[in-house]
Order: structure tokens, then C-alpha cells, then sequence
């Protein structure tokens, strides 16, 4: 590996299996082994992620919750190994992920720094050297000799911090420390990572907080559903990353195997984006199966939860046959934000459900600018002057 | 090998150590002065029990001590194995968020386990003083036999440890194991009591029955029967043997395979 590169990341995968239930007992292994069901759902976390991170980089990793940020840490961290791919790591890692990692309650804050030292590879020796300073940024100078269990959270987290960054390593790595502790102490913590970027430490930071990457970093990737979607300039990925938070659905949307939906807005065109007083139509199109499907109810609800409008086919005495296509056509006098459609496939009198989507296709309505009216619902309204 | 122990794991595994030392007494009044108590109490209770009540083990001489000695290194093995069988488990937290060697924490709850042996074993030293024994060169033999049933435990205990991780009955099949071990092994009873010679070779191919009727003989008494006496020059006597050095190696790459997956299995 050239000289100047820190970390070098090829093809990187990782798969988990999750089972559906866990056979943590030698009689599920004994069940599952005979009936040959294995019972697990495999979850692909990293696909194939390849980077680079050169010495005295302030590289930040940015994604979503789940986006397989944490993975890819504990990867480099050397606590998980990977399925497949390649890391070369050039010069000593942090070797952990998380601030105050086996601190315990029932040992005082002397004995907690000594322990967390040792895991971080230091002996009494070189930790008694480092103490008094340790103890000195923590501001924590008079509760040493009391129980950690009976610090508050902010002391128990300016600890670890304090421990966490005299343990220096090669390479640092950050992952979501920022925001600990009073303002006070986050001036501190921010002069650190100011010494850090001019003196040239490499460091990997993962956070949400895209003014501190776009601050610190000099160079990013923003990670999506186990893959890097993109890299470089801190800015740049700061916009990305502040687009997929707003207009990707977070949750997957459900579908049913009996009918297909589709959103479409005035001109006939499938789309996700309406505006306001625009008009949607639900195009629902029955495929041919053998259930007999009477009903057809579909409803608009907001992605906070209110149900906002409803409607079924038998209300409307609109009679259906396999192989139809329907269009419910409403005019979208609703307030801006995000909707999903649900809707529901009844048969016999028209009450017995044969299949229901509860999230189906989701839609953004935005503002009208032109609106002359606030709220959740846009009502026909007249002022009048006696 | 050097690797293992650097300095920096040398330093880990004294701090888990101590770590497990301080918070065993935490809150009792007596503090670090239960572990000798404890023994001192259990010791006690034999005594009455089995010397005084049952009269057991009448001809052997000294069996004051030569019964506290088995129940010493019994309670070692068990104390050892059962400890390292939750320790992986238990330490789940720092497994799931540092890089630290998986190997250090189960070797330090087998520091711990001699620890405790080293304190219980001055115990049996006061006892060997009060029962007047006669210690002879055959006590030079201890420390080997020591480092055997350490061996055996720490090759077990990697297994157990390893395995619990992925199946939780580990632990109530190992309670069943060790309470039958205890009742197969002549810890309470001589060995002489039973009048089937051949039983009597069987229960020796067991590496701790072997270890603690050795243990005896090197320390209290010479008419302990041992593999040695029962078998002569026979190759079956290196049975208990070979069984400790494939445990311990069985054990070794097990878990070495096995730590890897620690992480997520957990």
C-alpha cells in the first residue's frame, strides 16, 4: 500500500443472516435442522463499498439511520470481519466506536479511567501519566473518588470524551460525539477537532450534523442502503444528503398482488409530486385470480397518521369486474406534506377484506403559493362584509 | 506468540482482573475477607460431616486434609469453567463495541479462578500444619499437576465460552455435567471404597480424578491410589493425559473460528 494512504477499503461486503427467530437453544438448531427450514432473512448491509482515506484526511461518512454507516465502522474497527473485499489499515485505529465502552457503574471514576485505558491498550503506567489531564478536561476534579453510578449522564459522557481523546491513535475515529455536554464543553470538544484539522490528524467522522462535515471534512462519502451513492467535496455530499432525507420515502411501501396502483396527476403522467389544489388520479387496475373482488376502498393518509379522505366503490355503486381499471380522481384541497394511499380489496357483500395495504404509494403535495387559506384541509370559504 | 503477550494485552488482562476482584465483595461488610472465609467455613462443614458424623475414609491417614485438598481443586475446575462458560456472553457490551483480543477475557476469569486457588491452597497449608503431615520431595510433583487440570479448565472453558454464545443450554447441560462429575469423581469418598478394580481404572481415565488422586499423593499421603499404582507401566496411563492436551486444543480452535462471529452473534 502507497505510504500515503491510511485506509484503503476494496469491495467490502457485508451480509447478516437474521433469523426470524432466534435458535439460541440446541433444540431450534435440532428443529430447524429437520425440517430444513433455516429460518433466517439474509440482510446485505455493505455491498461492495470500496474508498480511500489518505493521512491527515478529515474524512466524514455520512448516510442514514440504517444505511449501514455503523457496520462499516465496526468493520474498520476490526469488531466484525467482512464477508468479502479487502481493508488495509496503515498505522494504529481507534478501537472503539462507542464513547465509555465498559465503564461500570460500581467502580468511582478513578478506577473507570484506568479500566477504559486498558481496553484502549494502555497500562497503569501510562495512564497515571495522563490522569491528572484526562481528569482536568473533564472538569470532573472533585467526583473522582465517588461511584460512577452516581454521575449524571453529561459527567459519565465527559469522561469517556476526556479518556477517548488522550487515547490518540494514527487514525481517530468520531462517530456522533459532538454534541456531548454542555456549551461549554462543546467549545472545548470543538478546539479539539480545530487542532485536530491543522495538525493533520486523520480522522474519520460520522455524524448527521452536516455544518461540522462541512466545516471540518475535506472530503466525504454519503452511504445509502449499503452503498456509496456518492464522494468528494464536503459540501456537495452535504447537499445530497440533506436531498435523500427529504424526498425519499423512509419506509418501503407495500403492494398488493391482486391489483396494481398508480398515482397520476391532471395530465395523465404518473407522478409522486402534486401541488396543491391540484387534481390526483388512483388508476387501480384488477388482475385476473381466483378471488372474487366486490369492493374497492381507497383512502388518503398523512404520513403523521390523520386519515384524511376515504372512499369505497360499492358507496359510489360502481360495479367491478376482474380485469378493470379504475380511476378515483380527487382534487387535492389538502394541506402540504406527505400522504400515502391505503386501500383494501373486499369481497362477498362487500365487507369481507381479502387484501389490505395499509402503505401503499406515497405522495408529496406542496405549497400552492397562491393558496389563500392555511391549514390541513383547503375549504371552500367566502368572507362576506355586512 | 509475542503478540499475546504485549504490553498492552498484558495491562488489559490485569485491569479486567482486578476489575472482577473489587467487584466480587462489593457492598459486603467483610470484603476481600470472604475469600478466605468461604473456604475456611466450607472446610468446616466437611469436616463435621464427614470425619466426625459418617466416619468415611477412617484408614486413610490425614483425611482431614486429603479431603480438602480434592475439594479444593474440584471447586478450582468448576469455579474456572462455569465462570468462563458466561463470560463472553456477559462481556456482550465490549465485545459489540471495541477491538479487543476476545481471548483476554476468558483467560482473565481463569485468573481470577487461580487467584482464588492460590488463596484456598494457603488454607490447606494451615490444615497440613494442624494434621502434623510430613511433607516429602513428592510435593515438587503439585505445580505440573496444578498446570494440568489448569489446562484442561482453560481448554474447556474456551469451548463452553464459545459455544454459549450461539447456544444458551450450554450452561444448564454444563451444571448437569459438573454435578455429575463431582459425584464420578473420588473427591468425597476414597477411591478404595469401591471394590471393582475396574471400575476403579475407569474413573481414573478421567483427567481431574487423576489430577486431584495425584495431588493427594504428592501432598498428603502416599497411600493415595493413583493411575500410577493402579496401572503400572501400562500405556493406558497416559489416557488422562492425551485427553487434556486434545481438549485444550480442541478448545483453542474452536474458538478461535468462533470469535470472529462474536460480534454480531451475540
Amino acid at each position: 500500500m502507497a505510504d500515503e494512504l491510511a485506509i484503503k477499503v476494496k469491495d467490502v461486503s457485508k451480509t447478516f443472516k437474521l433469523p426470524y427467530e432466534k435458535n439460541t437453544s440446541i433444540k431450534h438448531a435440532f428443529i430447524s435442522f429437520y425440517r430444513r427450514n433455516k429460518g433466517y432473512e439474509r440482510q446485505e448491509v455493505l455491498n461492495k463499498v470500496s474508498f480511500e482515506v489518505k493521512k491527515g484526511d478529515f474524512f466524514g461518512i455520512v448516510g442514514r439511520n440504517g444505511s449501514g454507516k455503523s457496520t462499516l465502522l465496526k468493520l474498520l474497527a476490526g469488531i466484525y470481519s467482512p464477508d468479502a473485499g479487502e481493508i488495509q489499515i496503515n498505522g494504529k485505529l481507534t478501537p472503539f466506536i462507542e464513547l465509555g465502552v465498559g465503564f461500570n457503574p460500581e467502580l468511582s471514576g478513578r478506577e473507570n479511567v484506568f479500566l477504559n485505558g486498558a481496553l484502549l491498550g494502555f497500562n497503569r503506567k501510562e495512564m497515571e501519566a495522563m490522569y491528572d489531564e484526562i481528569v482536568e478536561f473533564a472538569e470532573l476534579e472533585r467526583f473522582m473518588d465517588q461511584k460512577l453510578k452516581n454521575y449524571s449522564s453529561g459527567m459519565q459522557v465527559r469522561l469517556a470524551f476526556s479518556i477517548a481523546i488522550q487515547a490518540k491513535t494514527d487514525i481517530l475515529v468520531l462517530d456522533e460525539v459532538l454534541a456531548v455536554g454542555d456549551e461549554a464543553f462543546q467549545q472545548k470538544c470543538v478546539d479539539v477537532f480545530e487542532e485536530y484539522k491543522s495538525s493533520k490528524q486523520t480522522v474519520i467522522l460520522v455524524t448527521h450534523d452536516m455544518s461540522s462535515v462541512k466545516k471540518y471534512c475535506n472530503k466525504a462519502i454519503l452511504i445509502n442502503e449499503g452503498s456509496i451513492i456518492a464522494s468528494g467535496q464536503p459540501a456537495d455530499i452535504a447537499a445530497k444528503y440533506s436531498k435523500l432525507n427529504y424526498s425519499d420515502p423512509a419506509d418501503p411501501v407495500t403492494s398488493s398482488e391482486l391489483v396494481n396502483v398508480r398515482l397520476q396527476n391532471g395530465s395523465g403522467k404518473e407522478s409522486k409530486k402534486f401541488n396543491q389544489n391540484e387534481s390526483m388520479t388512483v388508476e387501480v387496475s384488477i388482475k385476473k385470480s381466483n378471488k372474487k373482488i366486490k369492493n374497492i376502498g381507497i383512502a388518503i393518509i398523512k404520513n403523521s397518521g390523520e386519515y384524511v379522505n376515504g372512499a369505497n366503490t360499492i358507496q359510489n355503486k360502481i360495479s367491478i369486474n376482474q380485469g378493470d381499471t379504475l380511476k378515483y380522481t380527487v382534487k387535492l384541497d389538502i394541506g402540504a406534506g406527505k400522504y400515502h394511499i391505503s386501500y383494501g380489496l373486499f369481497g362477498d357483500d362487500g365487507n369481507k377484506i381479502i387484501d389490505f395495504v395499509e402503505k401503499g404509494p406515497e405522495f408529496i403535495v406542496s405549497v400552492n403559493p397562491d393558496s389563500n387559506q392555511e391549514g390541513i384541509a383547503m375549504l371552500n370559504h367566502e368572507w362576506t362584509k355586512l | 506468540m509475542k503478540q499475546y503477550i504485549s504490553k498492552q494485552n498484558r495491562a488489559l488482562l490485569s485491569e479486567l482482573v482486578r476489575t472482577d476482584f473489587k467487584l466480587r465483595y462489593q457492598g459486603s461488610v467483610l470484603g476481600y475477607a470472604w475469600s478466605l472465609l468461604r473456604p475456611l467455613l466450607l472446610f468446616l462443614i466437611l469436616y463435621i460431616v464427614f470425619v466426625k458424623f459418617l466416619r468415611i475414609g477412617g484408614d486413610i491417614p490425614h483425611f482431614p486434609v486429603y479431603l480438602l485438598l480434592g475439594i479444593v481443586l474440584w471447586n478450582f475446575f468448576s469455579e474456572m469453567t462455569s465462570q468462563s462458560l458466561g463470560s463472553i456472553v456477559g462481556r456482550g457490551d465490549l465485545i459489540r463495541k471495541i477491538r479487543i483480543p476476545r481471548w483476554t477475557i476468558v483467560f482473565s476469569s481463569s485468573i481470577s479462578a487461580l487467584i482464588n486457588l492460590g488463596l484456598n491452597l494457603l488454607v490447606i497449608a494451615v490444615f497440613l500444619v494442624i494434621n502434623k503431615v510430613e511433607l516429602s520431595f513428592s510435593i515438587l510433583w503439585l505445580p505440573l499437576i496444578l498446570l494440568e487440570i489448569y489446562a484442561l479448565g482453560l481448554g474447556l472453558s474456551l469451548f463452553l465460552s464459545a459455544a454459549f454464545v450461539k447456544y444458551r443450554d450450554m450452561s444448564y447441560i454444563w451444571e448437569v455435567i459438573l454435578q455429575a462429575g463431582f459425584y464420578l469423581t473420588p473427591i468425597l469418598y476414597p477411591l478404595a471404597m469401591i471394590t471393582n478394580e475396574t471400575f476403579q481404572k475407569i474413573l481414573l481415565m478421567n483427567p481431574i480424578a487423576q489430577a486431584i488422586q495425584d495431588a493427594r499423593y504428592s501432598l498428603v499421603s502416599h497411600e493415595s491410589i493413583t493411575v500410577h499404582s493402579l496401572l503400572g507401566g501400562s500405556w493406558y496411563i497416559l489416557i488422562p493425559f492425551i485427553l487434556v492436551v486434545m481438549i485444550l486444543l480442541g478448545g483453542l480452535f474452536y474458538f478461535r473460528k468462533e470469535s470472529k462471529y462474536f460480534a454480531e452473534n451475540i
